[in-house]
């Protein structure tokens, strides 16, 4: 493979991001992947061509969870790029900066139960007509595992009506059998949502944790990948 | 400035009047204030173990693999390829008792420093919690503030929590503890020790301001009973900042990774003063602190205050001038404070300094390491026996329904799944977790290699109390058991010793037990005591806890792919049980506490050698792919164990549903025929004893697994076999239960919490 066709990703690391670099071994178990970590004080991406704003406390997030962080340097970068059609994922911490930052919609509650939660979810796959679904097929089940105090996504009901009608619901909270009744929903979402992506579907937010399921040999297994792949496929088709 | 203390002063700070002469002759004359306070952390149980210190000798602490022993911040194991793993238990009772959320918080925060301050990366948090009976509305806030503690700090610093215990006893009522481990990663060869040296080297000062938050944490708490003073003490309880804690660790790691710093030692109980006099003493060296110069968070503060605070998140190292501008450089890129605060010294001195004039002037040597020693006279406790219980059907009348028995075990808080507090804790960050909380053992690989390392958490403060002894013993045994039943060679402990007030001869009598039966433990197994700490004053109102000796045990891997967990597989997998068959005793047992409500009796004696045989096979079974799941056998017995071992066959980690059949696809039960010389069926099924471990083989392997075993006893007890755990005694029918109704029973914590 030539090095120009190597598909390069930017880690962005907060003081106080603790997934930053799960995200950045998670990315570096797929072939033909480079990764490279930003300094949330930053003022340019460099050549990456997807961005990942990883999990944990940025900030310490004492106050609501991202409000500091989407004031970071970095943060008017990643807003660029994502307006010109960059792919950004955020995950946890990072889904919730996005929603701060005003690139997805939506807002991130405490959980129901007031509770941390740290368990395998079952997330089901609404739509693959996204960067960072493509891969999976329509209804899949994916099992990975949530850890957060404040994932209980809401959305005013018009916007929620329009991300319906767009597909903008990416994956949601299942049973085993793929059902999305309130027993399988583990911290109050709005209508089990797991995670969303923006109008031009470039920009994707999740709260569980893929990155912790990229490897079979581990506890977190292995379906995080088909999240991953999904960006990488695009990002090729893109570059050829 | 220069005020003269006086004994009054002295004995207010908690020192004895033996202790002020002896001050006074170090001194040559009255101390100042300032080193009186000084004197009263350093000597005080807490920071010099006076009451322990001569008998913890007794423990082995070197072996082969031991690259570090007792004495620095954490004990260091080599564990191959050039990866090394630093561990460290610690207790934080008494602020947990007194405060949970943040006693329990900084406990975590305290112990993951003692590891990156040898350079190790925290790869791993264990915690060992006692509490009173969850009927008392006040233990449901002390568990629900303890858990919440270490959730709130840990998941910050992006350090898995994966395993622990947590146990109920009326003893630990108004004294719960909280005992958290920690272990990191290092190479070998980058090993940190907190060694001050280097003559005009800077002392520098990096991470959180400095407070009165806990003044006097390790003497007004650690070290005294509790009474109804207990809400005045709350002051001195800190609080915690995982968000400094985890910048202070990229910046620590990457100042020791760069040598940019000589040395390093972190700011726990008695603040400055010991991290100070603690590094001047292993140096042979001196330390010239300006206390004025220590950024403050509070003005006014005294000197004595600052050199005495236990503010959280801060670290001492020292640093050679040359290099004084890069570590400013890096902790400017972490927004981390770093001040140089004083200089080495030749002067053997921790001299400390305000406004340039010198207000303390004291021996290092005297402080860290020359505490005068305090020996109580042990006396053997009255209430101790020497037989076991008489088993008869007027004092233990045996239940009319076994089933009901079993789901009562498994309702019971000790047995119950823990879920609802390890699902607070991030148990996958850092992408090494092997197996998730809720089995033997928490597993982790290291990455690179295909090594793994197992960890567990293990005592039974009930068997202590029974005997020392036996209990001391059985708690290493059982750590070691635990590890070998997830495929891992048990190599080192660390130990967090838990015990009542040491002034007392029945303590001081069951401390020393204890310590012997662990050590003869630790011997036999090839265990040594890397590390560890004491906690005594364990009381409140006069009453003691159980003795409580933590065993926090590390396993090693060559190749962690072999790793084993409990759950049922296959249908039609052969069920054994390896070891003593017939040991089951009611003494001790959770059986007697549950349904008895009797706590009596003396637990018996672990047979060491054939515990050592036990493991073994266990281990090489593994190894050899012989077997597809294994349990140890511990409370509730032979049919908690199966239950166990049933339950978790449908549970693949997690979920957001309480019903099982939600949750997971499928459930395998057992169809159990016991054969046993027990008098009593439902001592069989329920009785407990040492070195019995469940396992199951398909049909193919019994043969070879037999073989294996050599003098090992091995019992063929039935085979995995439809969705209901089937069990008969001596060819009569016990019991038949579905297993997702076991999977009920067994999850009932929460319900006590709501």
């Amino acid at each position: 493979m030539s090095n120009s066709s190597r598909v390069r990703f930017g880690v962005v690391v907060f003081p106080g991001s603790n997934c930053d670099a799960d995200s950045y071994h998670a990315l570096t178990t797929f072939p033909g992947v480079t990764a490279s970590y930003l300094w949330h004080k930053d003022t340019s991406l460099g050549d990456v061509q997807a961005i990942v704003l990883p999990g944990g406390f940025s900030y310490g997030d004492y106050l609501r969870c991202g409000a500091i962080a989407r004031f970071s340097p970095i943060m008017r970068a990643v807003t660029s790029f994502a307006q010109a059609g960059g792919l950004v994922l955020g995950i946890c911490n990072g889904f919730q900066i996005l929603v701060e930052a005003g690139l997805l919609p939506g807002a991130l509650l405490r959980n129901t139960g007031l509770k941390f939660i740290c368990h395998y979810v079952n997330l089901r796959v609404e739509t693959t007509a996204t960067p960072f679904t493509r891969a999976c097929s329509e209804g899949q089940l994916l099992r990975v595992v949530v850890k957060h105090n404040d994932g209980n996504y809401t959305v005013d009901a018009p916007t929620l009506e329009r991300m319906r009608t767009n597909g903008q619901i990416v994956l949601r909270y299942a049973d085993a059998k793929g059902g999305t009744g309130a027993d399988a929903n583990p911290n109050g979402a709005l209508e089990n949502i797991a995670a969303v992506c923006n109008e031009t579907r470039n920009v994707f937010g999740m709260m569980p944790h893929p990155e912790n399921s990229v490897e079979t040999a581990l506890a977190g297994g292995g379906d995080g990948r088909h999240l991953f792949q999904s960006m990488i496929d695009h990002l090729r088709e893109q570059a050829s | 400035m220069k005020h003269t203390a006086t004994l009054s002063d002295a004995l207010k700070l908690g020192l004895t009047e033996p202790e002020w002469h002896a001050i006074c002759g170090i001194q040559g004359g009255e101390p100042t204030y300032v080193e009186l306070a000084i004197y009263s952390l350093m000597w005080s149980e807490h920071c010099s173990y006076k009451h322990s210190r001569p008998i913890l000798k007794r423990f082995p602490t070197s072996g082969p693999r031991i690259l570090q022993g007792p004495g620095e911040n954490a004990g260091i194991i080599d564990v191959g390829d050039g990866w090394a793993v630093a561990m460290k238990i610690e207790s934080h009772n008494h602020p947990s008792a007194v405060e949970p959320f943040q006693g329990a918080a900084t406990g975590v925060g305290g112990i993951v420093r003692d590891i990156f301050t040898m350079g190790a990366r925290p790869i791993v948090s264990l915690d060992s919690l006692r509490f009173g009976e969850l009927t008392e509305p006040r233990q449901r806030f002390l568990l629900d503030g303890v858990v919440g503690g270490i959730a709130h700090y840990g998941n910050c610093l992006g350090v898995p929590t994966v395993g622990g215990e947590i146990s109920f006893e009326p003893s630990y009522e108004g004294n719960c503890l909280v005992n958290a481990m920690c272990a990191g990663l290092i190479r070998a060869d980058n090993i940190v020790r907190a060694i001050a040296s280097g003559v005009g080297n800077h002392v520098v000062l990096i991470g959180s301001k400095t407070g009165r938050d806990g003044i006097g944490g390790a003497s007004v708490l650690a070290s005294q009973e509790f009474d109804e003073t207990l809400e005045e003490k709350r002051p001195s309880v800190q609080v915690g900042d995982p968000f400094t804690e985890k910048k202070l660790i990229e910046a620590c790691l990457e100042l020791l990774g760069r040598t940019l710093v000589v040395s390093m030692q972190d700011l726990g109980a008695a603040g400055l003063t010991s991290s100070s006099s603690e590094m001047a003493s292993k140096g042979h060296v001196g330390l010239d602190i300006h206390a004025d110069r220590v950024p403050l968070r509070e003005q006014d503060m005294e000197p004595w205050e600052i050199m005495i605070s236990e503010s959280q998140e801060r670290m001492l190292t020292i640093v050679t001038p040359e290099y004084l501008a890069d570590v400013q450089e890096v902790c400017d890129r972490w927004d981390l404070d770093c001040t140089v605060i004083g200089a080495v010294t030749d002067s053997k001195m921790l001299r400390t300094y305000w406004h340039g004039e010198l207000v303390g002037d004291i021996p290092a040597r005297r402080l860290a390491d020359e505490a005068p020693v305090v020996r109580t006279p042990p006396v053997r406790p009255a209430y101790l026996v020497d037989d076991p219980v008489a088993v008869t059907n007027e004092t233990y009348p045996q239940p009319p329904d076994l089933g009901a028995a079993l789901l009562e075990l498994l309702a019971a808080p000790n047995i119950a799944s823990k879920r609802w507090a390890y699902e607070q804790y991030d148990y996958i960050v850092q992408a090494n977790t092997v197996q998730i909380p809720g089995s033997d053992a928490a597993v982790l690989r290291i990455k690179g290699t295909r090594r793994g390392i197992a960890f567990t958490t293990d005592c039974n403060g009930r068997h202590c109390y029974l005997d020392p002894y036996r209990g001391g013993k059985a708690a290493v045994a059982e750590a070691a058991r635990n590890l070998s039943c997830v495929g891992a060679l048990p190599v080192a402990v660390t130990d967090c010793l838990n015990f009542g007030n040491p002034e007392k001869g029945e303590i001081a009598w069951q401390f020393e037990q204890a310590v012997e039966g662990m050590a003869q433990a630790c011997e036999t197994l090839e265990t040594p005591v890397v590390s560890g700490n004491v906690s005594f004053y364990n009381e409140s109102f006069g009453n003691a806890i159980y003795p409580t000796p933590v065993v926090g045990m590390l396993g090693v891997y060559d190749d962690v792919a072999v790793h084993m967990d409990h759950r049922f597989k296959n249908e039609g997998d052969v069920v054994l049980l390896l070891g003593a068959a017939d040991a089951a005793f009611m003494d001790g047992s959770e059986y007697q506490k549950v349904r008895f409500g009797r706590v009596e009796g003396r637990v018996p004696d672990v047979d060491m050698e054939l515990e050592k045989a036990l493991q073994a096979v266990l281990r090489e079974a593994i190894h050899r792919r012989l077997l597809k799941s294994a349990h140890d056998c511990a409370e509730g017995g032979l049919a908690v164990a199966l239950a166990e071992c049933a339950i978790a066959s449908g549970a693949t980690g997690g979920g957001a549903s309480a019903d099982p059949e939600a949750r997971s696809p499928r459930f395998l039960g057992a169809q159990i025929e016991l054969s046993t010389a027990v008098s009593r069926a439902d001592l069989g099924l329920f009785g407990e004893g040492p070195s019995r471990v469940v396992v199951t083989v398909a049909p193919e392997q019994e043969h070879a697994v037999r073989e294996l075993a050599g003098s090992v006893p091995v019992t063929r007890l039935g085979h995995v076999a439809g969705t209901s755990l089937v069990i008969g005694v001596n060819g009569r029918h016990a019991f038949d239960i579905p297993v997702p109704d076991l999977y009920r029973a067994f999850e009932s914590l929460p319900v006590h919490l709501t």
